[in-house]
């Protein structure tokens, strides 16, 4: 429980030394670095082949360029409503999750608990395990603890360094940039930004590491909000576990519960504190704790689960001897229903644009000073400027023309009446300036205004694409 | 005044709101370090950057950074960059600028630059002129001294009808009203005669008449059948532009007082530092020439 009492502004750091443990959330949480990692640092080496004249990196983001590559998609700046829409599913995503399932992203995912708990790893592997952490903590500066603290910190950097440049080989051609980098021929935004990235990773996962979630994160204080009474969560059957060990309450009326006080809950948490309090702000909701205290609760021969992922609701029902609600009764909840309505709602709407989105496509932009011009046969003439973008790795024929009820006659400029191909090069925007006409015996060229639609079609496959726009006739002056 | 607040020990600073004192604690320390440090940095920043203000300017700086230097650089670097694809532009030969892609982009950007800034004051912004007004339409496919890419550049060069350049466009119509060539009933009747070659309603009869005196004072520029003259700048009377306008009042008036539209001499040969280079007349013919319906 949250305690009342008059606690000071500023709190200095408590340390926290996090023994190791074994089990299945660790297992799994093994797995899931890995993966994470794995999927983080080997993206930018996956080579995808779209012709010659375009990047073959797989996972690309091309600043220069104004391009974003992922695999057989390809974005441009026009369509950045893709990554709006990926960022609001993700905004869902994460309330879905954790109205079901409490602060799983945070225990298992997100990058600051991935990053800390590989330092934590490492500092373990140098250092030793919580005793022998906390003894090198005490103990005064000598040779030993200057080897194993410049130990811990050199491989801290090397793995920032790594993280750092994982980072920059996103934005240009891995292989090239790794070249470059070992050559000492690489940007200098490059270095700087590795250098950057070296230096917070190691700040945000090998020092600061906790106090992120607890400080600078909004999200924990956003959970609150998010979670109910059916939100399966960590929680400490106290109704099995009190009186502890030790405890003054134990009476005989009231015998020793299943905790024996031994502390392996609060030792193993990362972010250090005693799951037993209850419910907190600081809980990352790891897992670890349970694995720590099933080992106990088998060593002392009790059943499993005296701290594991459970409701507020079953940890009253189980109190009072009631039935509990089974896991899909906790899930399945009109608000986790909504919420995964509306994340399918904005992943099948991206969906559907990704499917009808066109290799091919033009905007057009009606030159308005002046607003027509008249030739010397009477001719009235409009001119737009059309921006055909070309989304294919290889030049391509594509054929403007213009539809309307008024017999109006297109013009490339620059071509020869009749030839209304534009050859667009590969994966660029090209523009052309276009003349439309209307002879002087049609109503199109004294009306105010005639709609049309302009045309462009690949002439190679056919895909086509339009913009609706007006000719401006002279409006009976 | 100030006393010592009992419960915390620390001086107040006597301001008391609603029964309320206001605490007088210290500032924390790494508050006061960093106004010292910005105190130092001040003086510092001082000596190496312009700061005191004197009578004419201000102190330069050790550094010698001023804002204006760096905008001098900026369009040196700038210079130095375009230089190569500016002598490439002014040796090009005008009627293949356009084979070279990379080429004619950059003359029709800086030609269109070029154009906003010395000749958009006539012709308009978007080259249209001033209609009726005596600033020729550049979008349109009627052109008075000829309208391909080399012809576009010489009138650029040498401009029309001005006392710079001894090869200016040059051609003078007569006065025929004002100076008594022709009386008011005859000019009267080429009005009709032009109204009627450009396809308006006229007074046939009037036409007519208007037709012979036609042949005899204007056809020696205008065409027999007025279609006008380029290499004279003889505009054609039988298309549906005019320069200063095509109803009976404003046809009356040019052929009374007759016309005499100007344009400068824009190459720096005649016009020095105010002229533009070989390179930027270029780039304003490929402009004008993408425009519209140049030859």
């Amino acid at each position: 429980m949250t305690s009342t009492d008059n606690k000071p502004l500023y709190a200095k750091r408590e340390p926290v030394f996090p023994r190791k443990v074994k089990g299945k959330f660790r297992s799994l949480k093994w797995g899931i670095m890995i993966l994470t990692l794995g999927i983080y640092y080997l993206a930018p080496w996956i080579r995808w082949d779209r012709g010659a004249e375009l990047p073959d990196q797989a996972v690309l983001v091309d600043l220069a360029s104004r391009r974003f590559f992922f695999f057989w998609i390809e974005i441009w700046p026009h369509e950045f409503y893709f990554i709006a829409g990926l960022l609001i599913m993700a905004g869902l995503g994460l309330f879905l999750f954790t109205s079901a399932m409490g602060r799983v992203w945070c225990g298992y995912t997100c990058p600051q608990t991935v990053w800390t708990d590989l330092f934590i790893a490492t500092e373990r592997w140098i250092e030793g395990d919580r005793n022998a952490r906390v003894r090198l903590w005490n103990a005064k500066w000598d040779i030993r603890k200057l080897r194993l603290r410049t130990t811990k910190f050199a491989v801290w950097l090397v793995i920032g360094l790594a993280t750092g440049g994982a980072w920059v080989f996103y934005f240009t051609d891995a292989p090239t940039l790794l070249v470059n980098l070992i050559n000492g021929t690489a940007h200098t935004v490059a270095y700087s930004t590795m250098a950057m990235l070296t230096v917070s990773t190691v700040f945000f996962g090998g020092i600061a590491r906790e106090q992120i979630c607890i400080y600078a994160c909004p999200w924990p204080r956003i959970q609150a909000a998010m979670m109910d009474e059916d939100t399966i969560t960590i929680g400490y059957r106290s109704w099995r576990g009190e009186p502890r060990k030790h405890s003054d309450a134990i009476t005989k009326e009231s015998p020793q519960g299943d905790c024996i006080d031994c502390m392996a809950c609060v030792n193993v948490c990362p972010v250090g504190i005693d799951i037993r309090d209850g419910q907190q702000m600081e809980c990352i909701t790891c897992g670890l704790c349970i694995d720590a205290c099933d080992d106990i609760m088998a060593k002392i021969g009790k059943p499993r689960g005296l701290i594991d992922y459970l409701s507020l609701d079953d940890e009253d029902a189980e109190r009072k001897g009631l039935p509990t609600k089974r896991v899909w009764q906790h899930i399945l909840r009109p608000r986790t229903l909504i919420y995964s309505s509306l994340w399918s709602i904005v992943g099948m709407g991206l969906m559907v644009a990704l499917f009808i989105q066109s290799d091919i496509d033009m905007t057009v932009a009606a030159v308005r000073n002046p607003t027509y011009v008249v030739l010397s046969d009477g001719t009235i003439r409009n001119v737009y400027e059309i921006r055909l973008r070309n989304k294919h790795g290889e030049t391509r024929p594509f054929e403007l023309s213009v539809t309307s009820d008024a017999a109006l006659q297109i013009d490339v400029q620059g071509q020869a009446s009749g030839d209304d191909i534009v050859n667009v090069p590969a994966d660029s925007t090209h523009l052309v300036r276009v003349f439309v006409s209307a002879a002087a015996q049609i109503p199109a060229s004294t009306d105010d205004r005639t709609p049309m639609r302009f045309w462009v079609v690949d002439t190679i496959n056919d895909d086509r694409a339009h913009d609706d726009t007006y000719f401006n006739g002279t409006g009976g002056t | 005044m100030n006393k010592l607040d009992k419960k915390d020990d620390v001086e107040t600073t006597g301001h008391v709101w609603d029964g309320i004192e206001e605490l007088d604690n210290p500032m924390p320390r790494w508050w006061v370090w960093v106004f010292y440090l910005t105190i130092i940095w001040a003086v510092g920043y001082s000596i190496a950057y312009p700061a005191w203000p004197l009578i004419n300017g201000a102190t330069a700086g050790l550094l010698g950074y001023s804002t204006r230097g760096e905008v001098a650089e900026d369009i040196a670097r700038l210079d130095a960059s375009n230089a190569e694809v500016l002598a490439r532009l002014a040796t090009a030969d005008l009627t293949v600028i356009r084979d070279d892609a990379e080429l004619h982009t950059f003359a029709v950007n800086a030609g269109g630059s070029i154009f906003a800034a010395n000749c958009s004051q006539c012709h308009g912004r978007g080259a249209a002129g001033v209609q009726a007004g005596g600033y020729p339409n550049l979008l349109d496919d009627d052109w008075l001294w000829g309208g391909d890419i080399e012809q576009i550049a010489y009138t650029v060069t040498h401009g029309i009808r001005n006392e710079q350049s001894l090869d200016s466009h040059y051609s003078l119509m007569p006065a025929f009203g004002a100076d008594e060539i022709l009386t008011n009933d005859e000019i009267d009747a080429i009005v009709q005669h032009v109204l009627s070659i450009s396809g308006q309603d006229h007074d046939a009869v009037l036409a007519g008449v208007g037709s012979t005196l036609f042949l005899d004072n204007c056809a020696s520029c205008h065409g027999e059948a007025g279609t006008g003259m380029q290499e004279i700048g003889a505009p054609n009377l039988s298309d549906a532009i005019w320069l200063y306008g095509g109803d009976t009042d404003t046809i009356l008036t040019t052929i009374q007082n007759a016309r005499f539209g100007v344009m400068p001499a824009w190459s720096e040969e005649f016009r020095g530092a105010s002229g533009l280079s070989l390179a930027e007349i270029n780039a304003i013919a490929t402009y004008v020439h993408q425009l519209g319906s140049a030859q």
